[in-house]
């Protein structure tokens, strides 16, 4: 193709002009032909972010073979990510609407805390004592949920001020119930089975449960219909109102998931740790999002994938990993992310810029585009 | 004559000082195109607000079929029948044509699936596509985001779902406002189309060659008042756009 009949191509999907025969008259049939589920696939964020992620981890690989491309390691780098995957799901959940939920980390320790609490005042160590203190931290999360869901969407607060103030008020009471205090009491049939046990010949018990959440989390959000209305109201609040969804009500119920959540995360750290760690949440909400959004979950709402978010949680996981195995800084890991942060933003922006326009979504267009002027 | 399908009587609505509806008459046929047609704020959104239920009227009766009935929200309208197409067509960007056009009404699985929250995808895709079908909507794609196609298209979508719906009256509010040439002519045989179901279409409209070309009754209103309900053969654009303005008068007022 010569440069210039390009140029007018691309003027041409600039203008959003068509051609005689363009798509106003394309039938049904013949554009579904042109696009199969393989082009699709590649232009999907979440895919490039995938690439992404095989890219680091061959490099460590390569860098590093004996110690880092190791199942033990990598079984280490799963065992960590697991807890933030859990809240990736409900973080996702609450992105996609184009909210926003700070308070993860700080309901994460409230529920611990009150589940500890709980836990020791009733004594003893068997599954009796266990199952409550599961039911009451999952409770003491989906309280919180409620609680900023019901402000975000009838008082009409933003999800940054309210979630913001229910980090502080969570946390803060975590530490007035404590007394500043970490509670180390955490029966030892948690810390045995949840914490660091094992299945299936090596597999973390703690990864498993994060698996089932997020492959529940992915069929809720992608074939259900209470994962199309997340997709809706993120979308179009205005569209999904009017055409009878109750957004008010799918707003508290999308805010309850991702602080049930959180305190099922809540008992999953205590189990790990065996102590309420309430100081050692303070980066979790701010990973977490990193994650969703370096997975391609749009902050301005509408779309995203959980499929991302696990991917966007591994990026980080594994260059930490990486970088203390291969003895550089692990500081370095802060700076990598920021940076795969911001271009997976930049890529979002560039998305949807082109989806405003009615043109092609693909990069390479775009940057086509860009050479050409 | 037959009995229309939707007839208001003395609607009144006024905004603090400003009368919007004043006294107003209205009346849809079904199997036909009435359009509707004023100079701005002369009260043609409140009108069909008032008709859709998204507004409460002060005063005055509107009748479904000869029966009188109480407006009060959108989805009662729905259900009687009646869909509205905004100007800004109240679609959801990030959604592919088939969820936009089931938003709120998905067809469920049976049974268990059901229960669990899970759609019957494919039926409502085959019964999408045959709905687009039906109207001559060219929809590129069924599973492309509605928010990366072109003005043209998303119309047909929003007018195709309000006529999947809609079985008795279908309000189009400046369905070719944003449109370039072709579109608005996929619009208007669009619009012949659903009149031919035997749906009574209200196409507003500030274009009068489109008036002239689409419906078969006009109603002009001016200054919140019914100024004129005439034939659209016994009219011209020169005498309409004098109803509209006040420079002449005619018929019922």
């Amino acid at each position: 193709m010569s440069d210039d009949v390009r140029d007018a191509d691309l003027k041409k999907a600039e203008f959003g002009q068509t051609d005689a025969a363009g798509p106003e008259t394309t039938s049904i049939n013949m554009a579904q032909a042109k696009e199969n589920g393989f082009t699709k696939l590649i232009k999907a964020q979440a895919f490039q972010i995938l690439i992404v992620l095989i890219v680091i981890v061959a490099i460590f690989s390569a860098l590093a073979p004996d110690t880092f491309a190791q199942l033990s390691n990598l079984r280490l780098v799963v065992q960590n990510a697991s807890i933030l995957a859990v809240l990736g799901v409900g973080m996702t959940f609450i992105i996609i609407t184009s909210g926003i939920d700070l308070s993860i980390g700080s309901v994460l320790v409230f529920s611990g805390v009150v589940s500890a609490i709980v836990m020791r005042a009733i004594g003893g160590d068997d599954w009796g004592t266990a199952t409550i203190g599961i039911i009451v931290s999952i409770l003491s999360g989906l309280a919180w949920g409620i609680f900023n869901g019901v402000l975000i969407s009838k008082a009409k607060v933003p999800p940054l001020i309210v979630t913001l103030g229910s980090l502080g008020m969570a946390l803060g009471l975590s530490q007035i119930i404590t007394g500043g205090v970490d509670i180390r009491q955490v029966p030892s049939v948690l810390t045995t089975s949840i914490g660091y046990g094992n299945i299936l010949g090596g597999i973390p018990i703690i990864s498993v449960i994060a698996l089932v959440i997020v492959i529940i989390g992915a069929i809720v959000l992608h074939k259900t219909k209470f994962g199309l209305y997340t997709y809706a109201v993120g979308s179009s609040e205005e569209a999904a109102r009017r055409v009878g969804v109750k957004v008010d009500r799918h707003l508290i119920k999308v805010y309850a998931l991702s602080g049930a959540l959180a305190g099922l995360a809540g008992i999953l750290s205590l189990s790990q740790f065996s102590t309420t760690a309430i100081a050692g949440q303070s980066q979790t909400n701010l990973n977490v999002i990193a994650a969703v959004v370096i997975g391609g979950t749009s902050l301005f709402g509408g779309y995203g994938t959980i499929f991302g978010t696990v991917v966007g949680l591994f990026i980080p996981a594994v260059l930490q990993n990486g970088f203390v195995i291969t003895g550089v800084q692990p500081f370095w890991q802060q700076v990598a992310v920021g940076a795969v942060l911001i271009a997976a933003v930049y890529v979002d922006q560039v998305r949807r810029a082109s989806a405003a326009r009615g043109a092609s979504t693909s990069l390479w267009r775009h940057f086509a585009r860009r050479n050409n002027k | 004559m037959t009995t229309p399908v939707l007839e208001a009587r003395g609607l009144s609505r006024a905004f603090g000082h400003v009368r919007a509806l004043d006294d107003v008459d209205f009346e849809v046929y079904p199997g036909e195109v009435t359009a509707l047609i004023g100079d701005n704020g002369a009260g043609k959104s409140t009108l069909v607000k008032a008709l859709s239920g998204n507004l409460a009227v002060d005063t005055g009766v509107i009748k479904f079929e000869g029966n009188p009935l109480q407006l009060t929200n959108p989805m009662q309208a729905s259900a009687l029948g009646i869909e509205t197409v905004h100007q800004d067509l109240a679609l959801a960007p990030h959604l592919d044509p088939v969820q936009n056009m089931y938003l709120g009404r998905e067809v469920m699985k049976s049974g268990i699936g059901g229960a669990f929250g899970f759609m019957n995808v494919a039926e409502m895709r085959k019964e999408s596509r045959r709905a687009f079908d039906e109207l001559g909507a060219t929809v590129r794609s069924l599973t492309s985001p509605v928010g990366s196609m072109s003005g043209g298209q998303r119309q047909a979508i929003a007018i195709a779902r309000a006529v999947h719906w809609a079985n008795k009256v279908v309000f189009l509010d400046e369905p070719t406002a944003a449109l370039g040439v072709r579109q608005t002519k996929n619009v208007l045989e669009t619009i012949r189309r659903v009149r031919d179901k035997g749906i009574a279409v209200v196409f507003i409209s500030h274009s009068m060659p489109h008036v002239m070309e689409v419906s078969d009754r006009i109603q002009v209103l001016r200054l919140g008042h019914r100024a004129a309900a005439i034939d659209t053969k016994s009219t011209n654009m020169e005498e309409l756009v004098g109803l509209m303005t006040g420079a002449s008068t005619r018929g019922v007022a």
